[in-house]
């Protein structure tokens, strides 16, 4: 049986999600994987944006803000449940992508990198000056997601760690299905064909402005339900989810492990999350390695590394 | 109006360092379409590498002539290593490039100079200079000053010299450039050097007044990249016209509307620009060659 690349990408990744527990030393892994997943939901959305439609976000963490802030201030403010908050952050995310993209995105290149970059920095402003609704830099307390505790009454008791790592695995792979439908529709092709040659796109009937905002919005989507899990699960959110840095990891993930590629993108997502965790120095070289990490990988691997891997193992075989 | 006049004084003031920067991304962009997103950090540099030399006993002028010409080396292996081997990459790909050479240098400064804020004394003293009620600071003179001077310097340098003609041949048309026999290669490391030196010496200035931390490279360059914006991509006026707008903008903001979103005008500069005036006040309406 010959597999198409969606469904072994599909594939690999519920095989990883199943079967890496079997391997964890303590209960902490869970969390880390939870965490892996999570920025892995994010960067699928970089893949959209940047790998296939060809633009790029310098601020896509302000839409992780806005998720995770959602799920902290719409059930406190107007007791909306928090599943329905994760829904709400996405709309706002949506929106505002479609308002700060619509007159970008009709320009070539480089504007929406640095337009991004000032609603990044606009989004964590507010929440660490608006103290009165965010509780500015010290962070606020996100309620209970509930859904463990509907899981236990029906007979399934996970571990606060396990059901994280399970959810946020089951949310990813949703993701990446949703991405690789995307990727094999005519709005897909579409935004492959822009990223080819904006010209030859254009001349076969292909509307770039509105193909690329919609790139956009659904990858701030994606940010902003990275940002609402990372909430739900810590049960606490401070601004610096929304932070430069934060946006510059997602960027650095996708271009690690491979812009064009799902698979890629998470591989890179897990290999920058374990980083920090296998090295306790990095944090004082974070920046200095993201930086370097950014500038090698777009010389020397232009594609990222898991796509020049494959090519390499492939290239070996036949 | 005196409160008026002070915040105008304030607005020139980082409107100079902004104007800098401005000027700095624009011969970057004219000699080669990249985008430098480092342009920031090299203002960064050139404060706190003036810091570092005057704090290990060098006078003042020499500590920001070493801080100048070793910024201006940055930004020639900056090209030499990052840019030109990456050469018809496409735009996303030198964003890429440029944002991680901006981190890289923001880390390394981090572990070099230290997290704290720097700064060093102002070149000729810091007694305010009363003007009609409101007051300004002998070291704004120096920053608006340097950053005439530089913008003088440059249109001198691109009108009136073989090499600047060069340049400027060079952003018109790099092929037709190379068949008349100019070294577009050369061109390139010149812009890089030349935009580096400009951005460090607006650091320099600016220190005294604004004071420098690893991180405030960001800032400088998103402000600098909506004043070249207002002003018109690619137009050295428009850059001098636009930083010193930006300035002002944000100074009046911070006076009458909120000190705390003053840093937010730079990014609604830049989208009401692109849906208003894409062009920029000063910039010519483009084609794209196919």
């Amino acid at each position: 049986m010959k597999l198409t690349p969606k469904s072994a990408t599909l594939l690999v990744l519920a095989v990883l999600v199943a079967l890496s527990p079997l391997f964890f030393p303590s209960g902490y892994y869970y969390r880390v994987g939870a965490l892996i997943f999570v920025n892995g939901i994010a960067v699928t959305g970089i893949v959209i944006l940047t790998g296939w439609a060809g633009q790029i976000s310098l601020g896509h963490a302000g839409f992780a803000g806005i998720g995770a802030y959602a799920c902290a201030l719409a059930p406190a403010h107007w007791s909306l449940h928090p599943a329905l908050a994760v829904v709400l952050g996405a709309a706002i995310s949506a929106l505002l992508a479609w308002l700060v993209g619509r007159p970008i995105l009709r320009l070539r290149g480089y504007y929406l990198g640095v337009a991004t970059l000032g609603f990044g920095i606009l989004v964590s402003m507010v929440l660490n000056n608006e103290r009165d609704l965010t509780r500015g830099p010290d962070g606020i307390e996100v309620p209970e997601l509930g859904l463990r505790a509907l899981l236990k009454g029906w007979g399934l008791d996970l571990s606060n760690g396990q059901f994280w790592y399970f959810f946020c695995g089951l949310c990813l792979i949703a993701g990446a299905w949703l991405a690789l439908n995307l990727y094999n529709s005519p709005t897909g092709r579409a935004l492959r064909a822009l990223h080819g040659s904006e010209v030859a796109a254009r001349t076969v009937g292909v509307d770039l402005a509105r193909m690329k905002l919609q790139a956009f919005m659904i990858s701030a989507v994606y940010a902003s339900v990275s940002g609402s899990l990372l909430a739900l699960q810590n049960k606490f959110i401070t601004p610096d989810v929304a932070g430069f840095m934060h946006s510059i990891e997602m960027v650095t993930m996708a271009v690690l492990g491979g812009v064009g590629s799902v698979l890629g993108a998470i591989f890179g997502a897990g290999a920058l999350t374990l980083l920090p965790q296998a090295l306790t120095v990095f944090a004082e070289y974070e920046q200095m390695v993201l930086g370097l990490v950014m500038m090698l990988v777009m010389i020397f691997l232009r594609e990222g590394l898991l796509p020049s891997i494959l090519r390499k193992l492939r290239g070996r075989g036949e | 109006m005196s409160e008026l006049i002070q915040f105008l004084f304030s607005g020139v003031t980082v409107g100079a360092v902004y104007a800098l920067v401005a000027l700095g991304f624009t011969i970057i962009y004219n000699a080669s379409d990249v985008v430098n997103f480092a342009q920031g950090e090299f203002v960064m540099l050139g404060g706190m590498i003036t810091w570092f030399a005057h704090e290990a006993g060098l006078p003042l002028p020499l500590a920001a002539l070493i801080a100048i010409v070793l910024t201006s080396a940055l930004g020639v292996a900056m090209n030499k290593l990052a840019i030109e081997p990456a050469r018809g990459a496409p735009v996303v790909s030198l964003i890429i490039i440029t944002i991680g050479a901006s981190i890289f240098i923001q880390g390394t400064a981090q572990l070099v100079f230290g997290k704290q804020i720097h700064t060093f004394p102002a070149f000729s003293g810091d007694t305010p200079i009363h003007v009609g009620g409101a007051t300004i600071l002998p070291q704004s003179l120096w920053m608006i000053a340097g950053a005439l001077a530089v913008f003088l310097a440059l249109w001198l340098f691109f009108s009136r010299t073989l090499l600047g003609r060069a340049v400027m041949a060079t952003a018109n048309n790099r092929l037709a450039a190379q068949l008349v026999g100019i070294n577009t290669n050369f061109v390139m490391t010149l812009s890089f050097a030349l935009s580096a030196a400009i951005g460090a010496l607006g650091g320099v200035l600016a220190t005294p007044v604004t004071l420098t931390a690893y991180g405030v490279g960001i800032g400088f360059a998103l402000k600098g990249f909506a004043g070249a914006m207002l002003g018109g991509m690619g137009n050295p006026k428009g850059a001098l016209l636009g930083g010193f707008l930006i300035g002002l903008i944000e100074a009046l903001t911070a006076g009458y509307l909120s000190s705390q979103y003053k840093d937010a005008v730079a990014f609604v500069v830049i989208l009401l620009v692109l849906f208003f005036l894409p062009q920029g006040l000063f910039g010519r309406k483009t084609t794209d060659r196919v």
